[in-house]
């Protein structure tokens, strides 16, 4: 939603001749301005940079770019023409950006079953369900680039049918991925003359895990606009708000929910202490074994208590990215909710990535798996052994515990994980922030940003963001390829 | 394939003895295993963990081992293994990382014996000694290998991979103290087990995960392993040196390897995904499987060979919650299926053959295939024909084309020389047809000179030339009575019978033009009838049509000159410039062409002479020439079929309006579309072009408007010129100027890659065959060839 009236600076001053003013305004700040009779000055926002939760000179800070990040940007350049914020982002991580990287050049320009227009298009679909206006003008103009109608930018109702039908899919792995069946791919792959071609739906599902994915990385980062994109762009993803320390609704969640977040050194300590003792407590006493299973259910309950009632009323939803969404009220829902329709838990030993998902995404997309493995690998295995002042800490629980919460939240449960562990070590905060983040990342604030590991310097929060994004495209994917095989057999 | 067999095999004492059979269990299997004396089998599953008997007929389900009111997950099995020592022991991994040993001697319900929660991770394999009764291994998710000792409660001692989960642990058969491990980032070590520090050797054997690995029972350095990437690899460990001496390739990930008991080189895999078989593989021969189980609707998880020294019973789990008991002789062999013939063109058009002997013949130059002349096999008992590959030996042909056969020249000088406008029609239908003749294509010729007599005017046909195609008729015989030929041609249309009719009263009006009618009724025979010799040809043209289409580096490229590739990119902007004597000015406007309109107007008038009117001017208006134009389309059907698009569309065009509206638009768009691509590929620019501009299709005469801008870059600054004219917008410079003339170059620049000066190509050609010096007077000896 628009309000021009309220804003008239633009800090885009290159652009301010030719265009009105836009700014997005997120719901809370809706509310406060209506309350407000409208009247609410909002200031414009401050940062610059590619984020607008980290202020620029602290990346730079934090993490000198280093030759291998460089060489990176400079590959990156020279095939896409631009560097975009995310990329810059992520050069905090350069063994990650590598992979990512190569993984995104594979499916979106290498040979594959699917119409380079076709590949830019889902790409402006999935980003679209989070809307995410970062990614999808960045795709729109590729789209443009690479030859693709122009027509289609108008909306769905304007791309061809084969685009549409799977529009069905791309909601539901958006938003509530275990309910994709079998019969969602029959539906695909048996519709006369526009129907897909199992590799080219196996493209497309990577394609669209993968867009949901970054769209929640471009969320959870606070990633800018990209300056040199034209008019469109210069619209911000985040709200005012999230710079500006203004009260809103939210200030009620966190006050409440981390009591003692004036003592962050403390906090850290608390958490360092708590990774030692479930280290050493392994050899103790084990939980009996309904324990443990209740415990998963526990989570999983639990996770629906982390927060975000206050959001549930209001539909957000931006005029530019809207028309490239069906229906969309379709949200994430809660996986343990659903009480009657009980769907059974995933077992993330019945169908694995490494053993299942890979030879069947190999097998329909070659090569595809390759790449995949090697970045789910990649981000899983990162680690600097550093914990905000601390070195040499083992924080390989710490990322497991990650991990398998987002896992959770999609109803995908290891069997032999202690979900015990995900309370004692993901604080409430942080849980607030994960969920947020991978399922509506839509709503992430920097407040909710700030508010997790006060301690942690910012390319380790980039890092907790990659491990988000990576283990939500894991999820997704594996949902998406379980029904393929399922469909197969 | 529905047969059944019936075995029976003695093996020191026990007699096993059954069918192929299956039994329906209430879950998806993880993993089976037999009991030493091969009478029971365990299966295990996350929902499933039962003991059955196998009995002649069927399985019977013996017990149930899940029992107990809250199930936990370590009843969830990844794997289960019973002791081949002790009947009553069995061990189970189980998902949440726990290793159960299980006791059948118990008496109470509940028979769980001891239970180890030391792994943190998922638990893959367990694994007995094959020798050593309370020796138990397993191998888990999270890198670690633990070694228990069934009387203490906890592991002796703990293996650490160092690399990622393990997936595969094995006991050697015959070396007490080895075990294999195999890992999912593509490793395999060997342990010693006195050393738990450190593994005695690691090699990566697989890209990907190594999911599998089995001792071969009887060979104590071999080891197999399947991974993740589809191969099965046999490794020879015996020496200090691994080494891969057979490897074998699936259609999926190898998710069981298993040794087939009493063969040397037999083993049985099966697939994690999308592949439900069980392949029995002879390794010699590791393109196609020996023998093949498909019984399984979903993937086989678990195999094992019934008795450990049986061949013939093969027992599989599977997630379609099937237990099943193959005997080997119901399995399917897919070498009875395999086509053992193979065909492929080589890159000159040589075809190659190879197929089985007996469709040679008895052929003395041939070569035969034989597997056991390199390996002798060695069975247990007396070789079994059935347990071989069936030996097919094939012979192998290679055909060559012969040098020049396929040579497409006479298509490049045809369409070179071939005129077809700018005079009249007469005179274009006898320059064709000479040129037709001078390549040898006499049909073709003798076709350009029927035409002209049909459509053109009776006064220019000359004697000579009448004589000429006779003589050229391939050596058909005159025939001069007119009823012997329509004898003689069965398939004659009523066209030519009225033709024949008239032909008679042409005899006896005029007998003494008896040369006409015969030269008539040769073309005639030839339209309707081709002689031998002519199908022939026209066969041999449709080879190197195709030959054609697939090479592109044909020989045949015959051109005024040749420009290195660079000459063509964005130099020059070529508008308006008579000068430029390439083929490239030809390709945005072709110049020398006049319309093609004005053309037919001038010679529509002559339609209304007819062929009579050659030999009697009484019956002038009494043919049209219309009245041949189903016969002439025909004829370009006929051309067109036979693969000699050219003379089609070359016909097409000459004849103008007189033919175009009795072929329907789409077919000539067809024509016109195949013979300028072929023109196209031979580099034929000038007269695909000039074809294009005569076509009279609207889609065909597009073409020349596509595509016709050429954007150029300055020489001096190498910024694209944006605006008209010569003179670069930014360093105000003439571009490319002529280093002879000093004038900007319009045309075709060629320059020196020595020295990097140039200029117009005919001044530099000139300069250069008075002078070896630059022209530019740099000093360098350029050489222009």
């Amino acid at each position: 939603m628009f309000i021009s009236t309220t804003c008239k600076e633009n800090r885009h001053t290159k652009n301010s001749e030719k265009l009105p003013t836009d700014y997005m305004i997120c719901t809370n700040c809706q509310k406060v301005l209506r309350k407000q009779d409208k009247d609410a000055r909002v200031p414009p926002p401050t940062t610059t940079g590619p984020t607008a939760f980290i202020p620029e000179k602290e990346i730079a800070q934090d993490n000198p770019v280093d030759g291998h990040a460089n060489l990176l940007f400079l590959e990156e350049y020279s095939t896409t023409g631009h560097l975009d914020n995310v990329t810059r982002i992520m050069g905090l991580h350069p063994q990650y950006l590598e992979s990512f990287l190569r993984t995104q050049y594979y499916i979106l320009r290498m040979d594959g079953p699917l119409p380079f227009e076709y590949r830019h298009y889902l790409a402006i679909m999935a980003a679209a369900r989070h809307q995410c206006s970062h990614l999808v003008n960045t795709h729109v103009n590729e789209l443009l680039q690479v030859g693709g109608d122009g027509e289609w930018l108008n909306g769905l109702e304007y791309v061809p049918q084969k685009l549409k039908n799977i529009n069905e899919v791309n909601k539901i792995l958006a938003h509530r991925p275990w309910l994709i069946t079998k019969e969602h791919i029959k539906k695909l792959l048996k519709t006369g003359e526009n129907s897909w071609s199992l590799a080219e739906l196996v493209h497309a599902v990577v394609l669209l895990a993968h867009y949901h994915a970054l769209a929640s990385f471009v969320f959870g980062s606070g990633i800018n606009p990209e300056m040199d994109q034209d008019r469109t762009a210069a619209i911000s993803n985040f709200c005012l708000c999230d710079a500006s320390n203004e009260s809103n609704v939210e200030d009620v969640i966190f006050m409440c929910s981390s009591p003692g977040t004036s003592d962050s050194v403390s906090e850290l300590e608390a958490l360092m202490e708590r990774m030692k003792r479930l280290q050493e407590e392994n050899e103790e006493a084990e939980a009996s074994q309904e324990e443990m299973a209740t415990r998963f259910e526990k989570e999983k309950k639990e996770s629906l208590l982390v927060a975000t009632g206050a959001y549930e009323d209001e539909l957000i939803s931006t005029s530019y990215t809207s028309r490239y969404v069906d229906d969309p009220s379709f949200g994430y829902k809660d996986f343990a909710r659903r009480g009657d329709d009980h769907l059974p838990t995933f077992r993330a030993q019945d169908y694995s990535w490494e053993d299942h998902g890979f030879s069947l995404v190999n097998r329909l997309y070659s090569d595809i798996g390759q790449l995949l493995d090697e970045k789910f690998r990649m981000v899983r295995n990162l680690t600097y052994n550093t914990m905000a002042i601390h070195e040499d800490v083992d924080t390989t629980m710490l990322r497991r515990a990650i991990w398998n919460y987002v896992h959770c939240m999609f109803g995908i449960r290891y069997d032999d994980y202690d979900y015990g562990e995900v309370n004692q070590l993901l604080e409430r905060s942080l849980k607030v922030y994960i969920k947020t983040v991978t399922c509506y990342p839509e709503r992430t604030t920097k407040r909710m940003y700030d508010s997790y590991w006060r301690q942690f310097k910012h390319s380790e929060k980039i890092h907790v963001n990659l491990l988000l994004m990576e283990a939500r495209m894991q999820a997704e994917l594996l949902y998406a390829l379980r029904a393929i095989t399922q469909y197969m057999t | 394939m529905e047969k059944m067999a019936r075995v029976t095999t003695a093996l020191s004492g026990t007699t096993i003895t059954g069918r192929t059979m299956f039994y329906h269990l209430d879950a998806p299997a993880n993993a089976i295993s037999v009991c030493r004396d091969a009478a029971q089998v365990v299966v295990a599953g996350r929902n499933i963990f039962k003991i059955y008997s196998i009995e002649e007929e069927q399985f019977v389900e013996k017990a149930n081992l899940r029992v107990g009111r809250k199930l936990s997950l370590n009843f969830s099995c990844a794997d289960v293994v019973w002791h081949q020592m002790d009947d009553n022991l069995l061990a189970t991994a189980a998902t949440n990382g726990a290793v159960v040993t299980w006791n059948l001697g118990k008496q109470s319900r509940n028979k769980q014996d001891q239970l180890f929660t030391e792994h943190k991770r998922t638990v893959n394999k367990v694994c007995f000694h094959p020798n050593e009764v309370h020796m138990l291994l397993s191998g888990s998710q999270d890198g670690y290998m633990k070694c228990f000792d069934l009387r203490k409660r906890e592991s002796v001692s703990t293996f650490s991979g160092q690399s990622e989960s393990v997936r595969d642990v094995q006991f050697s058969v015959r070396d007490y103290f080895t075990f294999a491990a195999s890992f999912e980032n593509g490793n395999v070590q060997l342990w010693d087990m006195r050393r738990p520090d450190r593994y005695d050797r690691m090699f990566t054997a697989h890209n990907g995960p190594v999911f599998c690995c089995d001792w071969h029972p009887d060979d104590k350095g071999w080891l197999a392993t399947g991974g993740r990437d589809k191969m099965v690899k046999v490794w020879d460990v015996s020496t200090t040196k691994t080494k891969e001496i057979y490897c074998v390739q699936t259609i999926a990930s190898v998710a069981r390897v298993k040794w087939r008991p009493e063969m040397k080189y037999h083993l049985a895999t099966c697939s994690m995904m999308v592949d439900h078989n069980i392949y029995v593989w002879d390794i010699r021969r590791p393109y196609i499987p020996f023998g093949m189980f498909e019984e399984h609707k979903d993937v086989t998880t678990g195999i094992v060979w019934r008795h450990i020294h049986d061949p013939y019973y093969l027992l599989s789990g599977s997630k379609d919650s099937t237990l099943y008991q193959h005997m080997f002789n119901d399995a399917s062999r897919p070498v009875d299926r395999a086509n053992p013939e193979g065909l492929c063109y080589g890159l000159f058009g040589d075809l190659a053959f190879a197929g089985k002997d007996s469709m040679f013949g008895s052929d003395s130059n041939r070569k035969t295939y034989g597997g056991e002349r390199r390996y002798p096999i060695f069975f247990f008992k007396k070789p079994d024909l059935s347990e071989q590959f069936a030996n097919v030996s094939s012979a192998l042909n290679v055909f060559e084309t012969e040098l020049g056969s396929n040579s497409m020249d006479w298509f490049v000088n045809m369409a070179q020389q071939y005129i077809l406008t700018g005079r009249s029609l007469a005179d274009l239908c006898d320059h064709n047809a000479k040129i037709a003749k001078e390549l040898y294509r006499y049909q073709v010729a003798q076709t350009w000179t029927m035409l002209r007599i049909v459509y053109s005017n009776p006064g220019a046909i000359s004697s000579v030339n009448l004589n000429q195609s006779i003589g050229k008729s391939g050596g058909l015989p005159l025939m001069n009575s007119l009823k012997e030929l329509s004898v003689a041609l069965g398939n004659e249309t009523r066209l030519e019978r009225g033709k024949a009719e008239n032909r008679q009263e042409i005899n006896h009006l005029d007998s003494s033009n008896p040369l006409i009618t015969a030269n008539e009724e040769n073309e005639e025979t030839e339209g309707s009838d081709v002689p031998a010799d002519y199908l022939f040809g026209d066969v041999e043209g449709d080879e190197d049509d195709l030959y054609m289409v697939d090479h592109e580096n044909a020989p045949a490229e015959e051109h005024e000159y040749i420009l290195p590739q660079e000459a063509f990119q964005l130099r020059h902007e070529i508008i308006d410039n008579p000068s430029a004597p390439d083929h490239l000015q030809d390709k945005v406007e072709s110049p020398h062409v006049s319309g093609n309109e004005a053309e037919t107007v001038c010679l529509t008038p002559i339609e209304s002479f007819s062929l009579m009117s050659i030999s009697q001017p009484l019956y002038d208006a009494y043919l049209p020439a219309d009245y041949f134009n189903s016969l002439v389309k025909d004829m370009l059907h006929y051309y067109a079929e036979q693969g000699d698009v050219q003379m089609a569309v070359s016909v097409l065009i000459v004849l103008g309006d007189r033919i175009r509206k009795e072929i329907d638009e789409q077919t000539q768009e067809h024509w016109y579309t195949s013979y300028i691509d072929l023109l196209q590929r031979f580099k034929l620019w000038n007269v695909s072009n000039e074809v294009i501009k005569l076509s009279t299709c609207s889609s065909i005469n597009c073409f020349n408007q596509a595509s016709t801008t050429l954007h150029i870059n300055c020489s001096n600054c190498k910024r694209p010129m944006s605006s008209k004219g010569w003179i670069c917008d930014r360093c105000r410079q003439c571009a490319s100027m002529c280093a002879v003339c000093h004038q900007v170059v319009k045309g075709l620049f060629v320059w020196c890659q020595g020295c990097s000066h140039g200029g117009h190509l005919e001044h530099i050609m000139n300069w250069l065959k008075t002078s070896s010096h630059c022209p530019a007077g740099c000093g360098h000896l350029c050489e222009y060839t």
